[in-house]
């Protein structure tokens, strides 16, 4: 009695046979005398089962939920990311912590997560993604951000030297409500979900609707376009939670604001040609950060004023954060540039994430060596 | 003639726009034409006629990133709102890949396929395209391309945001036909505006839109 696992097919092809142990002699006399070569591949198949077995248990043990396993490499709903933000804290308790900051018009929870090594009142750095909820390239690439800068304090000099001195606040879902409508009704949808009295058109673009030069050019006052502004500055309980946690700080040194697509870095004005006092220092800057986004896989960027590179535009996150003391306000417009547009493939996630990277750095180490 | 920086947004919008005309002229099912550089770009302004933008550019085939060609446009934005398109001019410099077989090969599966090809939502919300698809994708924005021409000024950048839907329709004659619904993404305004784009396409004869509306759908939200 042998069991065959490769069965004979044809002649001069081999076959594989599972012998039990009393037959094991005969089994080898009768191969031996009709000249059959033969190999032996396993010694004792039920030891080596149970060595598999324990191998395998041995292994899920180690593999339990975490924010290492996360796919980073795909687009994720709103649960998904929240699901994932606690994990991430999990995982970096000293490091990592959750803040709400607010409440979406529809009563979701505004998160921040809080990259700190401690002190008090120390200066920070400011990130948001996802502001315009049809850009998922950002609230992934914000995803992979968080991660990269809780793997790397401690192992990167830079991020260490970052972390160490001062506090780095990311908010990766900025407009929760506009997201969840993405996946669910219309994915590209772009503004708040706000209610406008009087019209049936919903919804407020959040990148208008700060009061700094409110209601000027590229911004409209028609609650059915996609660059309405609001009734008012702040109107949107997504901008007014952000601008209510900056002022409340009161020691946001950048705020950086990620869209996409256009492949740009920005800094203010948007609202007026003039450029800022600044604007050398921020031109130089955005020079090098792009130069050095171009050397990982040589996306290319441009770079300059809101007002210069893209269009005048009134009311925009940057140029609020610039006018309320927050001097390194940038603005980057991820890839890529109109070939996909907002429905970038999820292929392009990581490629993005980690060409930013070092680009987002550059911003973060000047501002370190440029306390003011 | 006026120098203009190639990464400010006057000539970025001008240089988006021949190619747009480009891509209509030069694309189809297997050829993208993407803007690699914009190395240069004048402007004058003649009156009585309107603003020309000459543009120095290096253009890509997204399929064959290892080439580029260069390109010498003139795009004239004609005066006041007279709603004609604007002139383009353009001469090409260099050889594209040839798509001879991959044209023919397109053609064949679609005229023998026994159901007319019906498809939407290209690409996906995660950005995804099938491959039997990806044709469909390019030779919509190809069209794309003439629809941005034909509707561009100064102050205006469109991109093909999604093909909302598609459906082969067959003909008599030996020109594929498809019936597409393209979301066209105007940078500007930050509008998504649906268009319904007819499209004829055969291998020797290239792409032409034979009839293009834009749809007015209230998306109030």
């Amino acid at each position: 009695q042998v069991d065959f696992w490769r069965h004979p097919a044809s002649p001069g092809h081999p076959v594989d046979l599972r012998v039990p142990f009393p037959h094991l002699q005969a089994v080898k006399g009768f191969l031996e005398f009709h000249r059959f070569s033969y190999s032996i591949m396993i010694e004792d198949v039920q030891q080596e089962l149970l060595d598999e077995e324990k191998e395998s248990m041995r292994k899920s043990r180690r593999v339990k939920r975490s924010s290492r396993t996360f796919d980073f490499s795909s687009y994720h709903t709103l649960d998904e990311i929240y699901s994932w933000m606690d994990t991430l804290v999990e995982d970096h308790p000293t490091l990592v912590s959750k803040i709400q900051i607010g409440q979406s018009y529809e009563n979701r929870p505004l998160y921040v997560l809080k990259f700190s090594t401690g002190g008090s009142a120390r200066p920070a750095i400011w990130l948001d993604t996802g502001i315009h909820s049809r850009e998922w390239i950002t609230q992934a690439t914000g995803v992979w951000t968080a991660n990269k800068i809780a793997e790397e304090y401690g192992r990167d000099a830079l991020v260490t030297a970052i972390l160490d001195s001062m506090d780095i606040f990311l908010e990766i879902v900025t407009n929760p409500d506009g997201f969840a409508f993405t996946h669910s009704s219309n994915r590209l949808w772009r503004k708040t979900r706000s209610i406008n009295a009087g019209s049936r058109c919903v919804g407020v673009d959040p990148n208008r609707n700060w009061d700094a030069g409110f209601g000027g050019a590229s911004s409209s006052s028609n609650p059915c376009s996609e660059t309405y502004h609001g009734p008012h500055p702040h109107s949107e309980r997504e901008v007014r939670a952000i601008v209510d946690f900056i002022r409340g700080h009161g020691g946001v040194k950048s705020v950086i604001s990620i869209h996409s697509y256009s492949q740009m870095l920005l800094f203010p004005y948007g609202y007026r040609m003039a450029p800022t006092p600044d604007h050398q220092e921020m031109n130089e800057l955005a020079k090098k950060a792009v130069s050095d986004l171009a050397a990982v896989f040589g996306t290319k960027y441009t770079y300059g004023s809101i007002a210069n590179t893209i269009y005048m535009a009134g009311g925009t996150t940057i140029d609020w954060a610039y006018d309320n003391g927050v001097k390194y306000s940038f603005s980057l417009e991820l890839r890529d540039s109109g070939r996909y547009g907002f429905l970038l493939p999820s292929s392009q996630i990581v490629p993005t994430a980690t060409e930013t990277w070092p680009a987002l750095l550059d911003i973060m180490v000047h501002v370190l060596e440029h306390p003011y | 003639l006026m120098e203009l920086p190639p990464s400010h947004f006057p000539a970025a919008r001008a240089a988006a726009l021949a190619v747009g005309y480009l891509r209509y002229l030069r694309g189809g099912p297997g050829r993208g034409l993407e803007l690699r550089e914009l190395r240069r770009a004048r402007r004058q302004d003649i009156d009585g006629v309107g603003h020309k933008y000459c543009l120095e550019l290096e253009l890509e085939d997204v399929l064959d990133k290892d080439r580029t060609v260069s390109c010498s446009a003139e795009v004239l934005y004609p005066l006041g709102s007279t709603g004609s398109a604007p002139d383009v001019q353009v001469s090409v410099q260099g050889e594209l890949r040839s798509t001879e077989e991959a044209d023919q090969e397109f053609y064949n599966r679609m005229r023998s396929l026994e159901q007319e090809l019906v498809a939407e939502n290209i690409p996906d919300s995660h950005g995804n395209i099938p491959p039997e698809l990806e044709p469909i994708h390019l030779l919509a924005w190809a069209a794309s391309g003439y629809v941005i021409w034909q509707n561009s000024t100064e102050n205006t950048k469109f991109h093909l945001a999604q093909v909302k839907h598609v459906k082969q329709v067959k003909r008599s004659d030996e020109d594929l036909q498809f019936d597409y619904v393209v979301l066209l993404h105007e940078m500007v305004s930050q509008e998504v505006m649906p268009w319904e784009v007819t499209v004829l396409w055969h291998p020797q004869h290239g792409a032409r839109v034979s009839r293009d509306r834009r749809q007015h759908r209230h998306s109030a939200g």
